[in-house]
């Protein structure tokens, strides 16, 4: 059972949330999870775009309350 | 990834060992992205440090070659006049140098303008330039100051910001800029 952490970009605007998650990522295991909370609407195509970019696979997302959850799983 | 290790001008200078964790070029780039920050303007100075810090987050081997009125930003915040000859000393007298004195390329209105742009940033949680200046060079964003200018200029290395790159020449810039799977902007 891979282990999750929880980055929260609420608030930030581009590019910051990618910032703080390709910073977070690195203390990830490889094939642990990071799940990162964002409400910049423009994150949805840049953690698409940022997944592909680096090989970190994004395997959920979901939008709860004007929240963006990202989960990706460290390569 | 051998055509990036291959820079052996830039690679075998020394670089002093608290800097060398910033210039550690990501072992796992094979993509880069070069941008030309000719520009010192707010305006313009915003896009170069948002696409070099998202390009180093996102794993590309990212340069930026400051050269002319690109570089004044990149002089310590601290310093008022910088030069040694009085044409030079004019020059930041007109134009002062650092991140947090950034003017705008049109609707500067004696600073009206950056103030409105700061306010929107803030109310908006933008992050500032000099927020995206840290963060490019927490993740390896490589700064090479252009070696001419510095000397018209009259710009020395301790007048710069830390964490720079050794300052080269156009001849060092084409080399990256020509590398495959290269990106190349002029800003």
């Amino acid at each position: 059972m891979p282990s999750t952490t929880i980055l929260d970009a609420r608030g930030l605007k581009c590019p910051m949330p990618i910032v703080k998650t390709a910073q977070q990522i690195k203390v990830v295991s490889r094939g642990d999870l990071l799940e990162v909370l964002a409400t910049d609407p423009g994150s949805v195509a840049d953690f698409a775009a940022w997944s592909r970019s680096t090989g970190n696979e994004l395997v959920g997302q979901s939008v709860e309350d004007g929240v963006y959850h990202f989960v990706l799983r460290r390569k | 990834m051998t055509a990036i290790a291959e820079r052996p001008a830039v690679a075998e200078t020394p670089v002093p060992t608290e800097f060398a964790q910033v210039f550690e070029p990501s072992a796992e780039a094979t993509k880069q992205l070069v941008i030309i920050n000719w520009s010192g303007e707010l305006d313009k100075i915003w896009p170069t440090l948002i696409m070099s810090s998202a390009a180093a987050a996102s794993g590309y081997k990212t340069s930026v070659f400051i050269t002319f009125w690109g570089l004044l930003p990149f002089v310590k915040n601290q310093r008022r006049i910088v030069g040694e000859n009085w044409m030079q000393k004019m020059l930041t007298l007109m134009q002062r140098p650092g991140i947090d004195h950034l003017k705008l390329s049109k609707m500067n209105f004696l600073g009206m303008g950056p103030w409105m742009i700061g306010t929107l940033s803030k109310k908006y949680n933008v992050a500032k330039p000099a927020e995206l200046l840290e963060a490019c060079q927490a993740l390896g964003v490589e700064f090479i100051p252009c070696q001419m200018t510095m000397e018209m200029f009259g710009l020395k290395r301790e007048d710069m910001i830390d964490g720079l790159g050794e300052p080269a020449g156009a001849a060092t810039v084409i080399e990256l800029m020509t590398q495959p799977n290269t990106a190349s902007l002029f800003i």
